[in-house]
């Protein structure tokens, strides 16, 4: 827990004297204080620079450094002090945490180095107070990812070949990165070459040639040359459809390939060919295949291969869709605003050209960005009125605010991605306060069947003892009071769900000891946990004071259930080894009804199992982990 | 646009709260008062001092804290009844001086003292009586505290049942209210609660 709050412990002690009235039962005895020594000075000096605290100050985080006995390591006899050959700068920022329970980033510090300073005195970065948190993430994730480029530059280019790759592994590589080997580096060239050359053969196909003697009209080159263009274009072609299928047959993951922008380019830009191709020679059907000629220009995108600018400049306009449709918007707004009222002003007029609504939207564009092509003109006043409104304010909408919009959305983009990561990183940290908070509740559990370990076996009691703080051990006895005030215990969800769901189906009376009631208990449906069930087993009936029927349901409070102070062994059982199980089924501390179910009839509510015991020995043992990611958490939700 | 505008006028009106201090009376007055050592009130005044430096804690922050304690439940609404059973004054705030003289009648006081803080506790609104609105008000609050997850499953009735067994025991003439001197009697005649209010003495 963080550091004020176990100021606070005593208090909260303290305040349970308002339970007492309540409580049936005596409380528990207060855990043993022995280092109850007055306060005293540390001396800390870190080369050089001497630090004074209390040492109290020091004890409120006793899983790093300086609050364990690690410390003791750095113990120097002669001068009466702790000796640390750090340094001192970033000293004060780790003792500052002690103090006021908030770890601060210096900005001028290198991340890197606080790092390792971190890492050195035992504290988890996690714990940075929310001032310093978003600037330690960012100058963590730009180091982190110049080290990447670092580290891919080195490797992705040069580094040798897996000596057994196969000849496809080998083609994909070479086909990624083609400064690998002079094959690849040759196909590259040889395939933007011919990208070119079709993008420059489409371009020139359309230019207007000389004419044919004896003939007065110009032709367009390309159905003058038609031969060489086709041979042009059928060789490009080929090559592009080569290139594509060795793509596909190296790449890794087909469907992915497939899916991939580039693959979908690729396909686009051969497509039209083989269409036409096919296609018949048709009057109907040449419209769609003068359609289909205008595909072939996407060739051009086959560059963005060949250039890493073109690639970022996609990824931003795709990043930026989304302030780029908000403008679009609202510049369609005001179009269509203006071009109403223009149309309505004009729509007296003889032969006017605004013919409708959608008309008039080309007059508003032409307008308001200030092209004024001269197409279209109002004649009559109010149309002038509204035009000239319209043109002054495209200026102002348009031509005024682009750098104010442009820097707005370059600044919101970046909030905007802030604003989510935050989000992200709230939902772990919430996450994070719930697992810790599971933790305190497991680390309560932990200590309940540790007692109850330890009446049986002083040595694991001496142990378990020695592991936990002074703290810890007067929280759990405040933790306790609690429990005999109410006069119920705390238990996990798992316990919780499993009594839930045996409390509302019917009971079966049994007079017999725990064989019979241990075999009718094996049908258990919640037979996942074969020691739960031996723990029922070594429950016996109430006498005759509870009438319960078969298939009926009862309610829980006619039962008498009498708790002593050893919780239910199953807790201790799953968390023992094999040996101590046989202990459980001789105590008899509880008398009730029997909860086995024969098999799950047809009434039993949704409620899923729970999950297998592994992960419970795995919750309960780890308290050590997660009451520590509870400790450093704290802090920040504070 | 317009929520970061909000934020702005918001966080001024919280700037003006935080420059309200406060300090405390002398150490001598104070171990005068109180049934504390010097040193004792010294150290309860660092770690006070170093949580709340503005000298004061208000009922969220104490909710906060109390809460941190019991991870399990919502101890929120018993923080509140403890808030207002040290917050003696009702000034809507603790100060250090009402701090330690309650821990001063909890840890180091009588047990009439001791009950009749308790007393106090339960008689949420001050009339001398604890009637059985309260007392269930008290335990559902308690109850609260212990969450969902129970052994055995906490039933809708419990708190009622509790404190119909809290009334049998207390409310000797039968009116249905608990006066002080009822409560007193009754609590030193169980055996229970003399010995349990032995054990919180050594806590500082």
């Amino acid at each position: 827990m963080a550091a004020g709050v176990a100021t606070w412990l005593p208090f909260a002690r303290a305040a349970a004297v308002g339970w007492l009235p309540l409580a049936k039962k005596t409380m528990p005895k207060p855990p043993v204080d022995n280092s109850s020594k007055s306060d005293e000075i540390l001396y800390v000096n870190v080369s050089g620079v001497r630090f004074q605290t209390w040492k109290n100050t020091l004890d409120r985080y006793p899983e790093t450094l300086l609050g364990s006995s690690e410390k003791e390591f750095f113990y120097n006899e002669d001068t009466q002090e702790y000796f640390f050959d750090r340094d001192p700068e970033m000293f004060r920022h780790i003792l500052n945490f002690y103090r006021t329970g908030k770890l601060h980033y210096p900005r001028n510090e290198c991340i890197q180095a606080f790092d390792e300073e971190l890492a050195f005195y035992g504290i988890v970065p996690e714990i940075i107070g929310d001032c310093c948190m978003e600037e330690y993430r960012d100058r963590k994730k730009e180091n982190q990812e110049r080290l990447a480029e670092d580290t891919e530059a080195n490797e992705g280019m040069d580094a040798p070949l897996p000596p057994h790759s196969t000849s496809r592994e080998r083609l994909w590589r070479a086909f990624e990165n083609p400064h690998t080997s002079t094959m690849a580096l040759v196909f590259y060239y040889v395939t933007g070459f011919f990208i070119a050359v079709s993008v420059i053969a489409n371009v020139v196909e359309t230019v207007p040639c000389r004419p044919r003697k004896g003939s007065v009209k110009d032709l367009p080159c390309g159905e003058k040359y038609q031969l060489a263009f086709f041979c042009m274009d059928t060789a490009c072609v080929l090559i592009f459809t080569f290139e594509y299928l060795m793509r596909l047959f190296a790449a890794p993951s087909r469907c992915k390939f497939m899916r991939s922008v580039m693959s979908v380019i690729d396909v686009v830009a051969i497509m039209p060919y083989y269409i036409g191709l096919v296609m018949p020679e048709n009057e109907d059907v040449s419209g769609a295949f003068v359609t289909l000629r205008v595909f072939r220009v996407f060739r051009i995108f086959k560059f963005s291969r060949h250039s890493q600018g073109l690639r970022i400049l996609g990824y931003t306009l795709k990043s930026c869709a989304s302030e780029l449709g908000f403008l679009l918007f609202s510049l369609t707004m005001a179009i269509i605003i203006f071009a109403t009222v223009m149309f309505y002003a004009e729509k007296g007029t003889a032969g006017s050209t605004f013919t409708s609504i959608p008309a008039s939207f080309w007059y508003t564009i032409v307008t308001m960005t200030t092209l004024g092509y001269g197409d279209m003109v109002p004649n009559t006043i109010a149309g002038k009125i509204f035009g000239s409104i319209c043109s002054l304010s495209g200026v102002l909408v348009i031509a005024l605010p682009v750098p104010v919009i442009v820097s707005n959305f370059s600044r919101i983009y970046h909030q905007n991605q802030r604003a989510d990561k935050m989000r992200a990183q709230q939902k772990v940290r919430l996450a994070r306060i719930r697992m810790a908070k599971k933790g305190t509740a497991n680390a309560f559990l932990q200590y309940k069947e540790d007692r109850s370990l330890g009446d049986r076996d002083s040595d694991t009691t001496a142990l378990c003892v020695k592991n936990r703080s002074a703290f810890e051990h007067q929280h759990h006895h405040l933790l306790h009071c609690l429990e005999k005030t109410t006069n119920h215990e705390f238990t996990n969800e798992m316990t919780y769900s499993e009594l839930c769901m045996t409390e509302s189906v019917g009971y079966r009376t049994s007079r017999s000891t725990s064989l019979s009631s241990q075999q009718g208990a094996q049908n258990n449906s919640t037979g996942c946990c074969p020691r739960r069930a031996r723990r029922r087993a070594a429950m016996r009936l109430a006498n005759s004071t509870v009438s319960v029927s078969r298939g009926s349901v009862q309610e829980l409070d006619t039962l008498h259930i009498k708790t002593t102070s050893i919780p239910p062994q199953t807790r201790s059982s799953l968390n023992a080894q094999t040996g101590d199980l046989k202990l459980n089924c001789g105590e008899q501390d509880f008398t009730a009804a029997i909860i086995s179910i024969p098999t799950p009839p047809a009434n039993t509510p949704d409620e899923s199992l729970p999950p297998s015991p592994a992960p419970i020995p795995g919750i309960l043992r780890n308290t050590r982990a997660t009451a520590y990611t509870h400790d450093t958490v704290k802090i920040s939700s504070l | 646009m317009f929520t970061y505008w909000h934020y702005v006028y918001r966080a001024d009106d919280d700037l003006e709260m935080t420059m309200v201090c406060h300090r405390p009376e002398g150490l001598d007055q104070l171990e005068a008062q109180t049934n504390f050592s010097k040193r004792e009130l010294q150290v309860l005044y660092r770690g006070f001092k170093n949580e709340c430096p503005s000298g004061i804690v208000n009922e969220e922050t104490f909710k906060q804290i109390y809460s941190q304690f019991f991870p399990h439940g919502d101890a929120s609404t018993y923080a509140h009844f403890l808030f207002n059973a040290f917050d003696s004054a009702h000034t809507g705030s603790i100060k250090f001086e009402d701090f330690v003289t309650a821990l001063s009648i909890l840890l180091r006081g009588s047990v009439t003292e001791k009950l009749q803080w308790t007393f106090n506790l339960y008689d949420i609104n001050r009339d001398g009586y604890i009637n059985k609105e309260e007392m269930t008000d008290i335990v559902r609050a308690i109850y609260d505290m212990m969450g969902k997850y129970t052994y055995p499953v906490l039933k809708n009735d419990a708190p009622k049942q509790h404190v119909e067994a809290f009334f049998q025991k207390m409310d000797k003439n039968r009116d249905g209210v608990v006066t002080l001197d009822e409560f007193i009697l009754s609590c030193q005649e169980d055996e229970n609660i003399m010995r349990s209010l032995q054990l919180f003495e050594n806590v500082i």
